[in-house]
């Protein structure tokens, strides 16, 4: 049988990966979109596990609003990383210091 | 009656304003004509007003005209006080200012500020009549500025002189010094009465005498001494009383007509009256008149000295009245107030004289003014000459003239007056001051008039051939002063001094009441004349000229010898005792030192430098540190951020 836990457990390490991959990763700025994707499939997932669990579906609708956003978020993600890459001709995260104080 | 007052004080404003503000329509004999019609009006009525007080034996009036404004239960009102002596006093002022309203046509003749000067001269009049017949504090203090106005503008009525600008600052400077003391004492009275009023004041002198105040914690003052001596700190500002002379004979850069009406007739005596004005007070305070009896001898003999070395014959003159104003302080100290005002009187008169002769001098001899570059000017300008021997006389108070009278009696009052009783040292240094000053004045003044008048001819060629008598406009006030200068005396003596003129006016106390002593045995003029001749006096004035005579007429090679044998002396004379070196080099520039100290220091450096650059500065110097947490790496503030909610989240958990 398949536990709360379980899903719970699998959503954590979805997350830890996710921050690991924003930290760790210093040469793509795809992969960071993707970290934050992963980050918030993390999320759905205690979303959906809880709304099981406790027998409300709003959980569940709120994963389809989660969804929209996220797909949103990648579409103008993607649309900025390619204007970025047309100005500086690279999307690497390590040479992206404009904010340097 | 009330009319007649108040034409008397807006007929000058009125002329002034019209003068002033029209000049250019009405041109320069419309600003001439309308002033004199407008002083020569307020003159007559002056007269009027006397005649109803003194023969008619009118009662005085007090009365308050409109009422500007009450704070407090303290109204502050316009208000007139008409009795025997204010009336005295605007009769003086308004002849003496109708005096030189005429002069000033023939003196003023070429030159461009005419209108200007006729409209500051009414103005002078109207200020100066403002303050005498005032029955209030707050209107005397409005007269006593506005004429101080009015003498700022006009020494410095040829603003393009550059000695002129400094002369008037300066008289406007060291009369803040005075004022300050003045205000301070109108403030100590409303303090302790609640009000402005004269009557009311004086209604409660005793109460203030009997009370103490502690400006210095743990030595109370009496309240009455410490009011009397700050309002004399005022009349020392005013009647330049040692040590604030300084700007009277720097005053001199102003036109002559002024000297004589501002800084010899009237408004140097504003002090003098206002001191008489309120005898009620400062009978109740024997500090405060051994004060100003100190100061006026002090200011009787040594700014006497001063004259003798002087080369300006205005300045000469200049001396001459701060000595003189010095003698009428030291009447004020005796409690003879009425002798002091009677000198004042006089003195209007002979000085005005003395200022209008030495103006028509200096208008024949091409406004050149040193005396060392004039000499036998007599045979040139017989009336000039005639009214300064007038003049010059009543000065030294040769027997029978004016000043004679009111200088005897002001001596005689010191030698009979309380203070001998009282306290010797102060009786001396007031009766040696006057007495030897008599030596003096005489000295100065014939030194003056035997430079001027005889002697060798000094001047150059060019002036001598121009030489000749000065038109009608400028002699006819000269022979119009010299008639009382010389006889007024003889005839007012009796009733302005022993007679009980002032009536309430003045009020001395029964113990200090020296003029009724001398009074008793008082038996008219010829008998004081009789009687002076025994005393020291009249004596020292015939040594003082006949030293003059031999030092500048007979050996004139003399004076130049005693001036480099005694060099210490004559350089300590020539100074002026350092005054203006203290003030100038010690106060102005010591004071412009700590300014300059607290601008560097402690505005650019502490304030500036310090609290507000320092602050930008710190703040520059933390941020520098600070910002090197952002390094713009995405990953660092993702970071950052975990570890944040890391911490946050255990703190929840374990908390």
């Amino acid at each position: 049988m398949i536990s709360l836990q379980h899903y719970l457990t699998l959503s954590a390490i979805l997350f830890a990966l996710s921050i690991a991959g924003i930290f760790v990763n210093r040469r793509n700025l795809i992969l960071l979109l993707m970290c934050i994707e992963l980050m918030l499939l993390a999320v759905n997932f205690n979303f959906i596990a809880f709304s099981r669990y406790l027998g409300d579906e709003t959980g569940q609708v709120f994963v389809f609003f989660i969804l929209t956003v996220a797909a949103a978020e990648a579409a103008i993600g993607l649309a900025i990383l390619v204007v970025l890459f047309r100005n500086r001709r690279s999307i690497n995260v390590q040479e992206l210091d404009t904010m340097k104080g | 009656m009330h009319g007649i007052h108040l034409t008397i004080v807006l007929a000058p404003l009125a002329a002034a304003v019209i003068a002033g503000l029209f000049g250019n329509r009405i041109g320069r004999a419309g600003a001439h004509w309308i002033t004199i019609l407008a002083v020569g009006l307020s003159f007559v009525l002056s007269v009027v007003v006397l005649k109803h007080l003194y023969l008619d034996g009118g009662q005085a009036e007090n009365y308050s005209l409109y009422t500007w404004a009450v704070s407090d239960g303290l109204r502050m009102e316009v208000g007139f006080l008409i009795d025997r002596l204010t009336v005295l006093m605007m009769v003086v002022v308004t002849f003496v200012s109708w005096m030189v309203h005429i002069y000033t046509i023939g003196y003023m003749h070429d030159d461009p500020g005419y209108q200007r000067f006729f409209s500051y001269i009414s103005l002078f009049t109207f200020a100066m009549l403002m303050l005498v017949m005032s029955n209030n504090f707050l209107q005397l203090f409005f007269g006593w500025e506005a004429v101080g106005v009015v003498s700022y503008l006009l020494i410095g009525f040829w603003f393009k002189r550059e000695t002129a600008i400094f002369a008037n600052l300066k008289a406007f400077l060291v009369n803040r010094v005075g004022d300050f003391g003045f205000i301070l004492g109108i403030a100590g009275v409303v303090m302790f009465t609640n009000s402005l009023d004269y009557a009311t004041v004086f209604g409660s002198a005793n109460s203030i005498a009997a009370q103490s105040v502690e400006v210095i914690p743990g030595s109370p003052w009496n309240a009455m001494t410490m009011i009397c001596i700050l309002l004399f700190i005022g009349a020392m500002g005013k009647s330049a009383q040692a040590p604030l002379h300084v700007w009277l004979p720097d005053s001199m850069e102003g036109p002559t007509p002024i000297s004589a009406l501002i800084h010899a007739a009237t408004m140097v005596t504003a002090g003098i009256f206002m001191v008489a004005r309120m005898s009620p007070l400062f009978e109740l305070s024997e500090t405060a008149l051994a004060v100003v009896l100190t100061i006026g001898a002090f200011t009787a003999f040594f700014m006497g000295l001063l004259g003798i070395v002087q080369n300006d014959i205005k300045r000469v003159v200049a001396y001459s009245t701060l000595s003189q104003l010095g003698y009428m302080t030291v009447a004020l100290g005796v409690s003879a107030y009425s002798a002091a005002i009677f000198h004042l009187m006089t003195h209007a008169f002979f000085k005005a004289l003395l200022f209008l002769g030495a103006g028509s001098v200096i208008i024949a001899m091409h406004h050149e003014q040193d005396i060392r570059k004039m000499g036998g000017l007599r045979k040139y300008m017989p009336i000039t000459y005639w009214t300064a021997v007038i003049g010059t006389l009543a000065l030294i108070g040769f027997p029978g003239s004016a000043g004679f009278f009111s200088k005897d009696a002001l001596i005689e009052a010191v030698k009979d007056s309380h203070w001998h009783e009282t306290d010797l040292l102060v009786y001396w240094v007031a009766y040696l001051s006057v007495l030897l000053g008599v030596f003096v004045t005489a000295l100065y003044s014939f030194r003056m008039f035997f430079l001027v008048f005889h002697g060798e001819e000094r001047m150059d060629k060019e002036t001598k051939s121009h030489l000749h008598e000065t038109p009608l406009v400028v002699t006819a006030p000269l022979i119009l002063l010299a008639i009382p200068s010389a006889v007024i005396g003889w005839f007012t003596i009796e009733p302005v001094l022993f007679g009980g003129f002032f009536g309430d006016a003045i009020r001395v106390s029964h113990e200090h009441d020296v003029l009724a002593h001398i009074g008793e045995t008082f038996h008219g003029s010829a008998a004081f004349i009789t009687h002076a001749m025994q005393g020291p006096a009249v004596y020292l004035a015939f040594a003082g000229a006949f030293t003059a005579w031999f030092l500048y007429l007979k050996r004139p090679d003399l004076p130049e010898k005693i001036a480099s044998r005694l060099s210490g002396i004559y350089s300590l004379l020539d100074r002026k005792y350092y005054f203006d070196d203290l003030y100038i080099k010690g106060f102005a520039a010591g004071g412009r030192e700590i300014g300059k100290f607290l601008w560097k220091k402690g505005d650019e450096l502490i304030i500036d430098g310090l609290i507000v650059n320092g602050t930008a500065r710190s703040i520059g110097r933390f941020a520098g540190v600070l910002r090197r947490v952002q390094t713009g790496y995405l990953y660092h503030y993702a970071f950052a951020m975990f570890f944040g909610v890391t911490l946050i989240l255990a703190w929840l958990l374990w908390a």
